[in-house]
Parts: structure tokens; sequence; C-alpha cells
């Protein structure tokens, strides 16, 4: 068959396309993240009532949920690869960046899904004032991409291991806790009626973290990946 | 005129020493039996000059024309058949020759993809599920993606692993064609593979 000039991003959109289609017929990512988060969400708001809390402990729930949420689903897009044996063809036909782009657009989806559900279940669950939809959106927008950017790497390093879920959460902790405290701290700030202005370091601490993770993965996941 | 060049070849895991020093050239039209008993490290031996190891001591080396093949080069002009290389069961034998000759920046028509099942007689089940597949059915689609891959160094493991008859033939025409265009190494326990290599390389435990 004849050889194509197709790019990096092309390759990586068969990769992400490829673990959509998986995920559509199996759906096992995105309902552990759904089960794990909803459940989390009930017992939660549950135990603690819907009103009187403050808005920076309101925050920290919110953050901690979807923080462990990602941390039981996302690991799923290596773990899977290794259980079914199928890395090994990926491997030795693909190249590694267009590897880690895929499956990195894929959590963002599986992860943006989670949000779109689970925020406004939030704001009814927990009954939360505020007054500033949009930004909060943002905030949300910009921790996918920092959670994302954060774990995908983190996956493909624990996808060999035996205790892989504890070791995920083990490894992916000292590296998530920056843009966690951030978001705590943020997600305060926007829930006590703050502006954009009020967020503006939070909001460009995020972008910047997630930068500096990406390219950071881009350039290790090949030595992480091939051995 | 491709050349696949081991030389000193060793590896270990940890303490246990798994083979060394192993040293071969190949070219195109060459073929290789690496034979051995179980456990003397054939599929490592495989999985080391396919970059899937580091070798301990050694090295491999891919040329085309008398050029130095990179790594991405290499991946783009290798492939493996072997009984431990799964392909996606939740996705039907027509989009996993799809998937795999996109990321590997090759174009198939759908035509191509027919012609191609049909070569391993696996004509007609182009859209089930993987997962129905027997354990033959899935040698034969791994024969159907090495030959979409046009390989120009082709490493076969067990390359008849559960084949029937009629797998065998069909096998043994694909190695026959690949032996002429192509380097082929081909790791095996069976004394009638041994015949599919022009030479032989012996591992001992």
């Amino acid at each position: 068959m004849p050889q194509t000039s197709a790019g990096l991003i092309s390759r990586a959109f068969a990769v992400y396309a490829k673990d959509l289609r998986l995920e559509l017929r199996s759906r096992y990512g995105l309902n552990t993240l759904l089960m794990f988060s909803i459940t989390t969400l009930a017992v939660v708001s549950y135990s603690l009532g819907q009103s009187g809390l403050s808005p920076k402990l309101l925050s920290a729930i919110f953050w901690i949920i979807m923080f462990f949420s990602s941390i039981a689903g996302l690991a799923q897009v290596f773990i899977r690869e290794e259980e079914a044996g199928t890395s090994l063809a990926l491997r030795l036909t693909a190249d590694p960046n267009a590897v880690y782009l895929g499956k990195l657009f894929f959590n963002l989806t599986l992860l943006f899904i989670m949000m779109v559900i689970i925020t406004p279940l939030f704001f009814i669950f927990m009954d939360v004032p505020v007054d500033n939809v949009l930004l909060f959106a943002l905030m949300v927008l910009l921790a996918v991409i920092a959670l994302c950017a954060a774990t995908t790497l983190v996956a493909a390093i624990i996808a060999r291991a035996a205790v892989k879920g504890t070791l995920f959460a083990v490894v992916a902790f000292p590296i998530i806790v920056v843009p966690l405290m951030v978001l705590v701290g943020g997600g305060a700030k926007v829930f006590s009626g703050g502006s954009i202005g009020d967020v503006s370091s939070e909001l460009q601490l995020l972008v910047a973290y997630s930068g500096v993770m990406v390219t950071a993965s881009i350039l290790l996941f090949k030595y992480v990946w091939q051995e | 005129m491709h050349k696949l060049s081991v030389t000193g070849l060793a590896k270990r895991f940890g303490p246990r020493k798994v083979f060394s020093d192993i040293s071969f050239e190949l070219q195109t039209g060459q073929s290789l039996a690496v034979v051995g008993p179980n456990g003397s490290g054939k599929t490592t031996l495989l999985l080391t000059a396919l970059n899937r190891y580091h070798p301990t001591r050694g090295e491999v080396v891919f040329y085309r024309a008398n050029i130095r093949l990179d790594e991405d080069e290499v991946r783009s002009c290798t492939f493996l058949v072997a009984p431990y290389l799964y392909l996606y069961d939740d996705l039907t034998a027509e989009e996993n020759l799809k998937f795999f000759a996109t990321v590997a920046g090759r174009s198939v028509t759908g035509k191509g993809i027919d012609s191609l099942l049909a070569r391993v007689g696996l004509e007609r089940r182009g859209m089930d599920l993987v997962r129905a597949y027997s354990s033959g059915m899935k040698q034969r689609l791994k024969y159907a993606l090495a030959l979409l891959n046009e390989p120009e160094f082709l490493f076969l493991d067990e390359p008849t692993a559960n084949l029937d008859e009629d797998g065998r033939q069909i096998v043994s025409r694909i190695i026959d064609e690949y032996r002429q265009k192509s380097v082929v190494v081909i790791a095996t326990n069976e004394r009638e593979e041994y015949d599919f290599a022009s030479d032989i390389c012996r591992l001992d435990q």
C-alpha cells in the first residue's frame, strides 16, 4: 500500500478516533468517571446538607471530587492497551508523539464530558450561588486541560505496573497538587462573587502549567513509551 | 538493497543472561531462522532487534541502500507477526487494518482491504469484530496487516502458530514472496519452518 505524507496530527487523530470508537463500544472509561463522581457528590451532598458551607469548602469539595474521579478514569487510556496486549502493535507501528497526542485528546474529551455533566449537578446538589457562570466554566475548561496534561503521561508510566490504580494516585498527586491548590483558591473566589480580575493569576497559572506539562510530556513520552 | 546487521548482541534481564554474542548480517533476499529450545531467547532476540528491548551489549543496525536508518524509518519498514501481537478485539478487521495503516502513514482503500483479506482467506469477514475471530483467523489478520505494511524487514515468531493447513499454505506463499524482496527473520521451534529460511542462528539455553 502506498505511503502517505500523513502528518503527526492525522496520525494522532487516528489514535484518538480509535480510542473514541472503543470507548463508545464499551463506555468503560466514561462510566468509571461518572459512577465515581456522581456517587461521591451524592454522599457529600447528603452528609453536609445544602447550605451554610463556605465558598472555600465548596470549592475544595468540588475539585477533590474532580481530582479523584479523574484518577479513577483517566489512566484507563493506557491500562486498556496493556491489558488487551495491543500496546506492542501500537509501539511497533505508531509514532510515539501521535500516540501521546491521541491519548491526551481522548482524555480531554472524556474529562470534558464528565465536567459538563457533573458541574451542573454539583450546583444543584450543593445549592451553590454563582454569579459568574461563564467565569466558572472557563476555570473548569482550564482545569480539564491541566488535569489531562498532568495525568496522561503518568498513566503511560504506571500502565505496566502491577498495582496500577494505587500507583497512579500516588505518582499523580505530587504533580497535580499545584493546579489543585490553585483551583481550590480560584474556585473559592468565584463562589464568593469574584470577577475575572480576581482570578486572573489563577487562570494564567493554569495555562502556564498546562503548557509546561504538555511540552514536557511530548519530550519525555517517547522514553516512557518505548520501554 | 536492504541490510540488517546484528553485532555482538547480548541481553540480560537482571542477573539472568538470555543470550550473548549474537552476530549476523542479512541482505534483501536472505532469511534467517532463529532456533533453540523454549526459553533460549528467540522472542527476546526478535524484540531486541525491533528496539522493544535495549540490548545489554552490541547493536542492531538497519540499512537502506547502505544508509543507516533512524528509529522512525526502522518503525516504518519493519513488521512483526507473532502470537503475542494482539489487535483490537472491539474493532472489526477492516477498522483494525485502516487504523494501523493510518498510524503507519499508509493509505488504504476499501478495495485494498478486501483484496488483503481475500489473500489471507478472510474474505467477507472484514466487518466482523476481531473478538469473534478464532485464534487462527486472528493470526491470518496479522498477515494481512503485514502485507498492508509491505515491510522491508519482516520478523516472524512462530509463523504458523494456530493455523490450519490452508492457513499454513497461505503463510508459506507470503514468506516465499517476502524472502525475494525483503529481509526475513523467523523464530521457531518447528522443524518444517526451518525450511522457510536460508540460514540458521541457533540459540542455546
